[in-house]
């Protein structure tokens, strides 16, 4: 007997950002970034592996066109630094690249897909910890979906997107992915009482 | 479940590809101003060194330490095994201390085998080079530098690639252990020495052999030259120690004789003058210090690859 009432039905799976959607999110966090920072002096764009990687590109690119020149961008491996390294299998390590500048007095923006717990970027702040000294760290994230475990929050988001917990958010990029989209599977009670 | 690396057999291609890449990654923590990573805190490594070594253990340390792992280091003079202990006395002292990983040296062949299915530790244990059966860090550490230059550090990078593996190989831990692993990974290996230096039951070795060292030279990617092991002989291996140079030594003019890319690799260390000569040693082609470099990326990999989660992600099981 099923111990969940639609544990055996198909999964549902909903689009709640498209390409479109997505593009947008973006230029409006590049937009934000620049007007926080009161221009682009000094930032470093550190996205982490996997899908932050693509998303720090595209927002440097926007940055880039909006100011005229290019701002370092690369990527901050957490695997080492998770709190769950333990409880799992070793796991593959995925690239770091610390732009040739340094982050030390820099202003830094951990970009990331999805926020969910928070245990990612608290360790993405160990790890930075390790590589320099930055003025500031900042978070931008392109869906933040609640649920945090730990006191962090973000400073620029694509989307609010409240979720359950049963539900997963999946995020496929151009570059990693064949497509641009952000989706919610699950057996979400709003899609049962629909 | 617990896992040891003790053969390069025990690698599979995903296994040693897998080693590759983390190692890689290792690496770039040599740039950092911080040359520490949090992974194994709280983790002991034991070194048991029942055999000189400068290069192995002041690896495997570096690479324990820079993982965060505390590092026990073991060496027989100046321990209880000077004194008549027993290998297996010894790993119950290492068992009782809470040992997670032992690196174990020794000069019979085997001996890291023993101490990882006897039952006597529950730690890993990783064989870094047992009397004149494998060294199979060693041989990941060569096989990383070949790829770092003839692979482009790409998965598959190292399919087809020449490799000569030239000397003493009856005596050599390191040339086994090479040959097992670059068949893994695609590469052609051919084992250079005179017939007396090649191991009886060389045929079932998945490699080619040659007593011809000029006619393999133009055709290999890379070269790697191996110490004459003096310490292990007894007996007239060759008539004297200027025909096996004569023979069997990389000079100047044999390295003439490689193609532009193809590089000169010694595990050390080095006899200068005996099976390569110091113009080579010291040429633009010789990565010779690039390999010890590379020794601390791999072993760290392996470390974090055994110890670093719940269950190891590569290596043989018990």
């Amino acid at each position: 007997m099923p111990a969940h009432p639609y544990e055996e039905s198909v999964p549902l799976s909903r689009v709640v950002l498209d390409a479109g959607d997505i593009t947008r999110a973006l230029t409006r966090i590049s937009h934000e970034i620049l007007e926080r920072n009161k221009g682009a002096d000094d930032l470093v764009l550190l996205g982490i592996p996997s899908r932050g990687v693509p998303l720090a590109r595209r927002i440097a690119e926007r940055i880039a066109s909006v100011e005229g020149h290019d701002v370092p961008v690369g990527s901050l491996d957490i695997t080492m630094y998770r709190d769950d390294l333990r409880l799992k299998p070793a796991r593959a390590l995925l690239p770091t690249e610390i732009p040739p500048g340094g982050i030390d007095g820099k202003v830094v923006v951990l970009v990331d897909d999805v926020l969910f717990s928070g245990r990612t970027i608290r360790a993405a702040l160990d790890a930075l910890g390790d590589i320099g000294r930055p003025t500031a760290v900042r978070l931008a994230v392109l869906v933040d979906r609640g649920h945090r475990e730990l006191p962090i929050r973000a400073d620029f988001v694509g989307k609010n997107l409240p979720t359950s917990l049963v539900e997963r958010v999946k995020v496929r990029l151009l570059g990693v992915d064949d497509v641009d989209a952000v989706t919610i599977e699950g057996f979400g009670p709003q899609e049962g009482a629909r | 479940m617990k896992r040891h690396l003790l053969s390069a057999a025990d690698l599979s291609r995903d296994d040693a590809e897998l080693v590759l890449a983390t190692a890689d990654e290792m690496r770039s923590l040599a740039d950092r101003p911080i040359k520490k990573l949090p992974a194994l805190r709280g983790r002991t490594v034991v070194n048991l060194f029942f055999e000189d070594s400068t290069r192995t253990r002041i690896s495997f340390e570096a690479a324990a330490k820079r993982l965060s792992a505390d590092v026990i280091n073991f060496s027989a003079k100046g321990s209880s095994l000077s004194k008549g202990e027993s290998l297996k006395d010894t790993a119950l002292t290492l068992e009782a201390m809470g040992a997670d990983a032992v690196v174990v040296r020794h000069g019979a062949s085997g001996a890291p085998h023993l101490l990882a299915h006897s039952g006597w530790v529950r730690s890993s244990v990783v064989n870094a080079g047992d009397g004149t059966h494998e060294h199979p860090t060693q041989a990941l550490l060569d096989a990383f530098t070949m790829w770092k230059h003839l692979g482009e550090s790409k998965p598959g990078g190292l399919e087809g690639r020449r490799i000569a593996i030239v000397g003493d190989v009856l005596h050599s831990r390191v040339a086994r252990s090479n040959a097992l692993l670059l068949r893994t990974l695609g590469a052609e290996v051919t084992l250079v020495a005179p017939p007396t230096l090649l191991p009886v039951g060389i045929e079932g070795w998945p490699v080619e052999t040659s007593y011809d060292l000029d006619g393999v030279l133009p055709k290999a990617d890379a070269v790697m030259m191996l110490r004459v092991q003096r310490e292990r002989m007894h007996g007239g291996f060759f008539p004297t120690a200027r025909e096996y140079s004569r023979r069997y030594g990389l000079d100047g003019k044999r390295m003439a004789m490689l193609q532009d890319h193809t590089i000169v690799m010694h595990p050390g260390p080095m006899v200068r003058g005996m099976e390569i000569t110091a113009d080579v040693a010291d040429s633009d082609r010789s990565v010779i210090v690039e390999q010890v470099t590379n020794g601390v990326a791999v072993r760290m990999a392996v470390l974090y690859l055994l110890l670093g989660g719940s269950e190891p992600a590569v290596g043989g099981e018990e």
